[in-house]
């Protein structure tokens, strides 16, 4: 009986330890509150371009008609992370060929325009949101932040944060292959 | 290079935690004193190169080291120094480094203090901690190596999260931590001592300091965590019950019980394997806090940047740290033979309640926190549990504990009676109900619940103090002669006084500040006045000022009472642009009375801004000082307790000079 007892603590830890293991499912997110534009239409948004950088601005009308999903990305220069994303974005621009817009959150054009300069810039349309207005519109929490939309100005899917590191970048691949706007490599 | 040198240092105190985890227990295992003693120095080889690399991290932090990418990502060229030096443990790595450094440090703390300790159990002890160090600097150097360089390096940093650049809130991990991770050296005890085979009155007397330090520095803080949520997050409560506050109040729930059971089995030698089973359990919550804050199994406020990765490295450490002491457990406590026998009215039936009632209430308070995990496995529905789910369960498991807090101390050991213990609390007890109708008339209304834990703190304050004035017989004999007692009585026993009358005190304010709180919440524009709990507050007004790396709108708020001027308030709201977040600085007139406290909130809509109008929420919490007031108590009462002669390190033993009357409790 005695024995059966000290067993105990053993049994329920392992019954916990059951539970956190499923629990540490990279894809469950425990966090996750689904955006509530997904499956709404794209906010409406006008924004001016980086002066001197010869890309143009962006807005509402923009997303659509492009002949497939563009992915539309939030981000700043002051924004440690975004400097990171960058390069993996210009991969997929450059190698996979997505259509890249972005918006540049509440930033000095000033920097953006250095920060564009030495890091490359793999955007086809920037708009510049400096009071920070299109950013509420599309409801983000943070920079950066990435959006899928579809064709006809459809938001398909939202990434919050930066799109780094294995898991992340194969989650937003599936959500673009979801899209239809790369193909799914075989494998 | 010096970051590159604390990584280093991290390497070899990973290699000598290696060497320690294995010599010392071969040693102990064959006699071979050299084997065993060679953990002292591995011991405090380990706090010098973990401290090493914690001074090289917080130098990279000091001088803004941009090119270390947990420094770009967590400080801000233009932060506090003060904020700067609390950066280096803001990030998931930095805490993690000064997670290690607390652990090693009180692997190095038993290793050069401890001399009064068998060796093999010293050196068993020791080399379980080195187990833990180990586990902890391989997932700190394989997956959260803190000095990671970032090419090419940022101009300027990400700044640390702005409602963690505060004062309170620097010193919040650290004490944390060594409560914490000053149960790990009561665990490494626990597990040696089965490895070993024995438990006695002399091994419980070993760990108790060490249990005592670490209920401290968790008490202190818990309550600076509280205390920074109460002036911080701008709404005037000091607990949420959120599941990364609980995951540090579990393992003082069970630490609590671990101190109490512990005595008996210093005193009586009896509860052995309880108290085995309690030590493996605090420290095991203790790690379960760190994982969950870590690896983003539930949704909290708290938690870090996780990666499942990390989540992965954690749970297999929980496994080989939880799962093999609790499998040792179970093959060896069986045999630990029982101690003294008891009645079922004695202390240490009493002592055997209070473990029953906290034991459950952790497992409550442990149930509450893992609900959602549990339901979204088994359903899928996600959902989250929250303050009226504990308050519902917890409260009603604590009250009978204050019941019992306040007669357990009249119980003797062995067996009690019944009847001599009533004759001599009778009148606490018709003291406590008389007070209660006293609180009842003067607040006219209130919960009932309110009044019932009023009654029971009151009985508890008065019964803790007619404990001691018995133990100095204070009335019975000459004043002198009892003071002269009192100044005798072994400093244990007052620090139990303290901690019970404290948890009283602490008592008052909880009940005073959520059962008779008033709140207001207006929208108000320069001139208004709002009245609450018989003061006036007119709002002046919001003006622009610059902190270091923030703006503030900082509101005027005069607070008159029956025409006269009491106190001017200075609410802030702070907005710190380059972390692009803001953060309410709440403003609190405290007396022993109650608090007024007020806070302001950006206007609803842009248009409101010119006019001036902002949210103005004023609370006034009655008696919500005491629970600082009483968690000092706690505090104090634990740090007395340490200081006691019979713990005291190296301390030579004392016959006779102690008082025989005197039955040193906690």
């Amino acid at each position: 009986m005695k024995r059966i007892f000290a067993f105990l603590p053993l049994v329920v830890a392992v019954v916990f330890g059951g539970f956190f293991l499923w629990g540490l499912n990279p894809d469950r997110d425990p966090n996750a509150i689904p955006s509530v534009l997904i499956s709404q239409p794209a906010p409406q948004f006008d924004l001016d371009p980086i002066p001197d950088i010869g890309t143009p601005g962006l807005a509402r009308n923009d997303l659509v008609g492009n002949g497939g999903p563009v992915v539309v990305n939030v981000f700043a220069s002051w924004c440690v992370p975004c400097r990171a994303e960058h390069a993996v974005l210009t991969g997929l621009v450059e190698r996979d060929g997505i259509t890249l817009f972005g918006i540049n959150y509440k930033d000095k054009q000033e920097d953006a325009r250095r920060w564009l300069e030495e890091l490359g810039n793999p955007y086809a349309r920037i708009g510049s949101d400096l009071s920070g207005r299109a950013g509420i519109e599309w409801g983000i929490s943070g920079v950066p932040e990435t959006f899928i939309v579809g064709n006809d100005g459809t938001v398909l899917y939202r990434y919050v944060g930066p799109v780094v590191g294995e898991d992340a970048i194969s989650k937003f691949r599936e959500a673009l292959i979801q899209a239809g706007a790369l193909k799914r490599e075989n494998s | 290079m010096i970051p590159e040198i604390g990584h280093f240092a991290l390497a070899l105190a990973l290699g000598l935690a290696l060497v320690q985890s294995i010599l010392p227990l071969i040693g102990a295992n064959r006699g071979k004193l050299l084997w065993m003693r060679s953990a002292k120095a591995t011991a405090i080889g380990q706090l010098v190169l973990v401290g090493l690399a914690f001074a090289a991290l917080m130098r990279s932090f000091i001088v803004s080291d941009f090119t270390v990418y947990n420094v770009a990502a967590n400080s801000h060229s233009l932060k506090p120094m003060l904020f700067k030096v609390a950066g280096t443990w803001g990030s998931h790595e930095g805490s993690l480094l000064l997670w290690t450094l607390i652990l090693t440090l009180f692997g190095a703390g038993v290793a050069f203090f401890g001399n009064n300790i068998t060796e093999t159990l010293k050196a068993r002890t020791l080399s379980v901690q080195a187990w833990i160090s180990t586990g902890f600097l391989s997932f700190m150097l394989l997956t959260s190596n803190p000095f990671d360089r970032i090419f090419p390096p940022p101009a300027d940093g990400n700044d640390l999260n702005p409602l963690l650049q505060d004062v309170g809130l620097a010193m919040h991990p650290p004490l944390l931590y060594l409560g914490y991770v000053g149960f790990s050296i009561v665990f490494s005890f626990a597990v040696a001592a089965l490895l070993e085979g024995r438990v006695d009155a002399a091994w419980a007397r070993w760990v108790r300091p060490w249990t005592l330090a670490a209920w401290t520095f968790l008490t202190g803080g818990i309550v600076l965590g509280s205390w920074w949520a109460y002036y911080e997050l701008g709404w005037g409560g000091w607990w949420f019950w959120d599941p990364v506050e609980n995951s540090s109040f579990m393992p003082w729930l069970l630490g609590t019980a671990l101190l109490h059971s512990a005595i008996v089995t210093e005193k009586r030698d009896s509860f052995k394997s309880w108290t085995i089973l309690l030590a493996i359990l605090t420290f095991s919550l203790s790690l379960l806090g760190t994982f969950v804050v870590r690896s983003g199994l539930l949704t909290s406020v708290h938690a870090f940047a996780v990666d499942p990765e990390r989540g992965l490295y954690i749970l297999f450490l929980l496994t080989l740290t939880i799962g093999g002491s609790l499998t040792l457990y179970a093959w060896r406590a069986p045999a630990l033979e029982a101690g003294g026998v008891f009645k079922p009215i004695s202390r240490e039936a009493g002592l055997l309640v209070n473990n029953l009632f906290l034991g459950v209430a952790t497992g409550t308070v442990l149930f509450g926190t893992l609900y959602p995990l549990f339901m979204e496995a088994v359903t899928g529905e996600k959902i989250s549990v929250g303050a009226p789910f504990f308050n519902a369960t917890f409260i009603p498991l604590m009250l009978p504990l204050v019941l019992l807090m306040g007669i357990g101390p009249f119980l003797s050991w062995k067996r009690a009676d019944i009847p001599g213990v009533w004759q001599r609390l009778k009148f606490v007890a018709l003291l406590s109900v008389l007070l209660t109708l006293l609180v009842g008339y003067l607040t006219r209304g209130g919960p009932l619940l309110a009044y019932i834990a009023m009654l029971l703190a009151i009985w508890l304050l008065m019964a803790t103090l007619k404990e001691w004035a018995m133990r100095i017989r204070l009335f019975d004999v000459p004043f002198a002669d009892a003071m002269r007692r009192a100044r005798n009585l072994p400093r244990a026993a007052y620090g139990m006084t303290l901690a019970h009358s404290g948890l009283a005190v602490v008592m008052f304010g909880m009940i005073g500040s959520s059962a008779w709180k008033s709140e207001e919440v207006r929208f108000v524009t320069p001139g208004t006045t709002v009245a609450i709990a018989g003061f006036d507050v007119t709002y002046e007004g919001v003006e622009r000022v610059r902190g270091p790396n923030y703006f503030s709108d900082r509101g005027t708020l005069d607070v008159k009472r029956d025409g006269e001027q009491v106190t001017v308030l200075y609410p802030e709201r702070r907005f710190y642009p380059i972390a692009e977040s803001s953060t309410t600085e709440s403003a609190i007139r405290s007396t022993l009375a109650g608090d007024i406290y007020a806070s302001i909130q950006e206007p609803a809509a842009d248009s409101a801004d010119e006019s001036g109008a902002w949210i103005l929420r004023i609370l006034y919490e009655p008696l919500v000082f005491l629970i600082w007031i009483g968690s000092g108590m706690l505090i104090l009462g634990g740090t007395v307790s340490i200081s006691d002669r019979r713990l005291r390190v190296g301390a030579p033993r004392r016959k006779a000079a102690v008082p025989t009357n005197a039955t040193p409790a906690e």
